[in-house]
């Protein structure tokens, strides 16, 4: 781990400094326009479509702040990274504090290419790269509907990080390895479906920006799209074709069920994905739910090996079947199979089989509350085990639940636990 | 000086059961509604999560989820001559607390009441004369109906999934339900529950006699279900912790299970916790409510302005309100005249225990749910002649044991030291073997039960508390007793070994428990002489006030009030939006 951080800490400096330069050169010979949009305000069909763009890309959930209800896109919410906090930037027409006086074009350059007005760098907390699917004119429209939007007085100084990290100019080089910065083309051999469901999934979706397991500069792992990584504590899972552990086992509809209302037959959404739900998939048209269940479900995932599955004898097992039974079967029931979009069958949910336990570690911890919905408000959480089933129990317990039902996933260890509960990764 | 917020269209006091689905009803109309609850929010997973909802000491025991008496109490008498004295721990009744009210941890037995209840003084005048009936016995018709109140019940059984088995739908007699049910226009939500071996062996007994034995309507799901809210239930466990317990997995209607997750995504609706309403204003004529005074936790007095006031709160708080706020002509049972205190009620209860031999018989009785259990309706109201009897009213009565928890359920023949080695071994070898059957009986009204302000003891806030003067009349005691016998009979049919009766006797015990259906005191009817209420739940008095809650019905029936209590409210919501909010003011002529 240490290796690791001192490698990051060099590149970023080396970075810093080649950033610096090119940095300086380029904010001498521009200085931000103070001219503000041009996109008219008569522009209904614009809006429209942007507020939907919106919504895809779930702009709102990171640039408003939830302590602030009532300030939509005002910013000031802290998005964590493995580097540090950043804080969302106020995007409400606000001249001063927000983006009112951009030009279109500087609005185009921070979404599409990371760039601010000054020409300095965006940090890639901004999923710029993925938002680079989109056209210009869907940026526009983006912009037409930002417009729209109530300007809010709320100055954010967005940048966080620790040094080396606040230094904005390291971003050059990132970009330089992680950002292709070109728009979607689709792919003439597949369905049009697919098709829009891959730009929904790569363009504003972003769904790689949790989905993929990052580098140690914290760029997308390319080799390994979409087959889960671990993000701010939680272990985000892998949404790929992979049966055992993505989401090839589930039907077209059991995705789109899970999408739009939170809840399917297996599972619920929980934790960060909740949010994402509410306030993104929720909104979005059926037939865009399907296009993401089709491109998903062609995606090629990790490996479907399993280690053989443990023993009904292995003692964690024995233990993890006694606790199961007095603590989890009341609402999961015996067989594993819960109530169908009530309490998750573990017995089929993808990620109850994930490499990395870590979110199932801070489920049984600390409980969780799943997402109320529209279609799905009944929200039923699950209550904290944490102060009742010690490391030992928790991990034997899921190690159980991991290994029956026909499913062999690694066993989880009272470390890994231990380790959970003092805030880090299991 | 109360600081005024800014006005409501709807104000409801109390948030329990009728105040939630009062704010659902409502707030689909359009209004912008705000409910003021006494006691905190409570959420399954937060407040009673399954790995410590099954808690005896902490929830039954030690009271966790009730009122706590230094907030408020009663003082209680059980007659005239007497002087009253506050009570300081909990016994007869369990007053609710908290959002959800008595939804949260009462066992869900949901009951239909029969249609005779309804009109109760002319259908027993008609039968029997008028001289049949005690001269001080003050029953009286509801001034509504069973078909007026039918699709209400209905209402409430698919908002709740209730489980049962239909005795009558449409008219048509059904095998295995209960025969003498009024008429239901469609099955119950779900099937009944499954029934333990004691419950089932008392429903095969019952029916060796040539009863009518049917599984008791449980609101504790049979299996998942979804209600025409799209809020979602799990299938209960049978884990035996309903009645004093809030369900840690979703599986007992309550509000929290089946309306409060639309209603809290509704822009026009918000509800304070933690604040006590203390007065329903009324402007300078006294015909028209301009609002509630309530207070916070602080102590700080809030005004909260409102076109319509909905009373909601238990039955005896709901009293003490109208007393208060001087709203309604008090009750004086030496004239008999007035309306607010009279016509109060309980519920009328007893048991057996039947003892087997234990190397024949295991009940596991911890194997329950709450509202689990067989019954047999041969004596409930009018089912059966009382001509030769010499009483009016009557109950189920049935194997409902609801639980085996370990602390209580220490059944012992009588004989028993109360306690030590040989208590122990009674206990060891009686706890498996023995079934505990109930009556639920009726509490007819009579003219020296009622409720009035004490006139010595106040609360913390200064005010009067309500007296309570109750007692049994002879024609209870000996309903019960009937009653009490004919379970004996079908216990000893069960196979038991020994029968022990536990009749119930007076004076009234204010020390222990008998159920938490405390009613009346705000009767509904047709006569403002006799009533506070008219049909619709609306005050005589002052137009925009409505009443929810049993203190309406003035007399109690032989089963559990919920399912009234609740098809009321949908009766009360209904008029309201179809008659009230088109042509505000009186619903029914005096």
């Amino acid at each position: 781990m240490l290796r690791r951080v001192i490698t990051v800490v060099a590149v970023i400096v080396v970075a810093a400094a080649i950033g610096l330069f090119v940095g300086l050169q380029s904010y001498a010979s521009r200085t931000p326009s103070r001219q503000g949009s041009r996109i008219g305000a008569q522009d209904f069909d614009l809006v429209a479509k942007g507020h939907y763009l919106v919504t895809l890309g779930d702009c709102e959930a990171c640039h408003t702040d939830p302590g602030q209800p009532g300030r939509p896109f005002a910013g000031g919410r802290p998005v964590e990274t493995p580097f540090g906090l950043i804080l969302a930037a106020n995007i409400t027409p606000d001249r001063e504090t927000g983006i009112g006086s951009w030009s279109d074009e500087e609005f185009d350059a921070a979404l599409r290419k990371g760039r601010r007005p000054d020409g300095s760098p965006l940090y890639p907390a901004m999923p710029y790269g993925s938002y680079a699917k989109m056209s210009k004119d869907d940026v526009r429209a983006i912009r037409a509907y930002l417009n729209t939007m109530k300007p809010i007085h709320n100055a954010v100084e967005t940048n966080q990080l620790p040094f080396p990290f606040s230094i904005r100019s390291g971003m050059w080089l990132w970009d330089a390895l992680y950002y292709d910065g070109t728009t979607f083309t689709p792919d003439p051999d597949k369905s049009d479906a697919w098709n829009r469901g891959a730009f929904l999934v790569r363009g504003p979706g972003h769904c790689g920006v949790c989905h993929t397991p990052k580098t140690v500069l914290g760029g997308d792992d390319t080799s390994r799209r979409l087959q889960g990584a671990n993000l701010q504590g939680w272990f985000i899972p892998e949404i790929t074709s992979n049966k055992v552990r993505g989401i090839g086992s589930w039907s077209e509809a059991d995705l789109v069920a899970y999408l739009k209302t939170g809840h399917n037959r297996a599972t619920a959404a929980t934790g960060p994905m909740a949010e994402v739900v509410e306030l993104s998939t929720s909104r979005m048209k059926d037939e865009d739910l399907r296009a993401i269940a089709t491109y998903l479900k062609d995606q090629p995932g990790s490996s479907e090996d399993t280690p053989p599955p443990l023993s009904a004898r292995d003692p964690q097992m024995v233990a993890g079947a006694a606790i199961y039974r007095d603590s989890c079967s009341a609402c999961h029931a015996p067989n594993g199979k819960g109530a169908p979009h009530l309490f998750p069958a573990l017995a089929e949910a993808p990620n109850v089989r994930s490499r990395d336990a870590t979110t199932l570690i801070r489920i049984v911890l600390q409980g969780t509350r799943s997402v109320a919905t529209n279609a799905e408000p009944t929200a039923p959480a699950m209550p904290s085990y944490g102060w009742q089933l010690s490391d030992d129990q928790i991990a034997a317990v899921l190690t159980y639940i991991r290994n029956s039902w026909g499913a062999a996933a690694p066993p989880v260890k009272p470390e890994d636990v231990k380790s959970v509960r003092s805030g880090g990764e299991g | 000086m109360a600081r005024k917020l800014p006005a409501k269209d709807v104000v409801i006091v109390g948030f329990g059961w009728t105040g939630a689905i009062m704010a659902q009803e409502l707030t689909d109309e359009g209004l912008d509604v705000i409910a003021i609850e006494r006691g905190p929010w409570r959420d399954t997973a937060m407040d009673y999560p399954p790995n410590y909802a099954q808690d005896e000491l902490r929830y039954h025991i030690r009271h966790e989820l009730f009122l706590r008496p230094e907030q408020t109490t009663f003082t209680f008498r059980n007659n005239m001559s007497q002087t009253a004295l506050p009570i300081r721990n909990w016994g007869a009744f369990m007053p609710p607390n908290g959002v959800g009210g008595g939804g949260v941890h009462w066992n869900a037995e949901t009951w239909r009441f029969l249609p005779s209840d309804f009109v109760l003084r002319t259908h027993l005048t008609e039968r029997y004369g008028a001289d049949f009936l005690p001269a001080d016995m003050t029953i009286q018709d509801w001034g509504v109906t069973y078909e007026d109140l039918e699709p209400h019940y209905d209402a409430f059984e698919y908002l709740c999934g209730t489980c049962g088995t239909a005795g009558n739908v449409n008219g048509e007699i059904r095998q295995g339900g209960n025969p003498f049910e009024g008429a239901r226009s469609r099955d119950y939500p779900n099937p009944a529950q499954e029934q333990g071996f004691g419950h089932a062996l008392f429903g095969k007994a019952a029916a060796e006699m040539g009863y009518k034995p049917f599984p008791q309507p449980s609101g504790n799901m049979s299996r998942p279900y979804t209600n025409p809210l799209g809020v979602r239930l799990g299938p209960c466990t049978y884990c035996g912790y309903c009645e004093w317990f809030g369900c840690g997995n979703y599986s007992k209607a309550s509000p929290q299970t089946t309306i409060l997750p639309v209603l809290i995504r509704k822009s026009n609706f918000m509800v304070r916790d933690n604040c006590e309403v203390t007065r329903i204003n009324t402007d300078a004529s006294g015909k028209r409510a301009t609002g509630v005074t309530f207070v916070d936790t602080r102590g700080e007095e809030w005004e909260q302005p409102a076109d319509l006031v909905i009373l909601a709160a238990y039955a005896i708080f709901n009293v003490q309100l109208l007393l208060l706020s001087k709203i309604g002509k008090p009750y004086d049972p030496i004239t008999g005249e007035g309306v607010v205190g009279r016509n109060f009620t309980h519920q009328v209860t007893s048991g057996v225990k039947g003892f087997f031999d234990k190397e024949k018989y295991n009940f596991n009785p911890f194997i329950s749910s709450g509202a689990i259990g067989m019954c047999i309706d041969e004596f409930n109201g009018d089912n059966f002649d009382h001509g030769p009897l010499g009483f009016v009213g009557g109950g189920y009565i049935g194997q409902v044991q609801t639980n085996g928890r370990p602390i209580q359920t220490t059944p012992v023949p009588k004989d028993t030291p109360a306690w030590g080695a040989e208590w122990k071994k009674a206990v060891r070898d009686n706890y498996l073997s023995t079934v505990l059957p109930a009556t639920h009986g009726s509490f007819y009204s009579y003219r020296d039960i009622y409720l009035d302000l004490d006139p010595t003891y106040t609360d913390r806030l200064g005010r009067p508390l309500v007296r309570m003067t109750i007692d049994f009349h002879d024609n209870e005691l000996k309903m019960s007793r009937f009653l009490t016998d004919k379970l004996a009979e079908i216990a000893q049919a069960m196979g038991a070994s020994k029968v022990e009766k536990s009749y119930r006797k007076g004076p009234y015990d204010i020390t222990t428990y008998q159920t938490t259906h405390l009613n009346g005191g705000a009767v509904m009817g047709n006569d403002p002489r006799t009533s506070f209420l008219n049909r619709y739940l609306q005050s005589w008095d002052v137009s925009n006030l409505f009443v929810t809650g049993a203190s309406a019905f003035p007399q109690n029936a032989g089963y559990n009030p919920t399912g009234t209590v609740a098809a009321l409210a949908y009766w009360a919501t209904d008029a309201i939006r179809t008659k009230y909010l088109p042509n505000p003011g009186p619903l029914a002529n005096a």
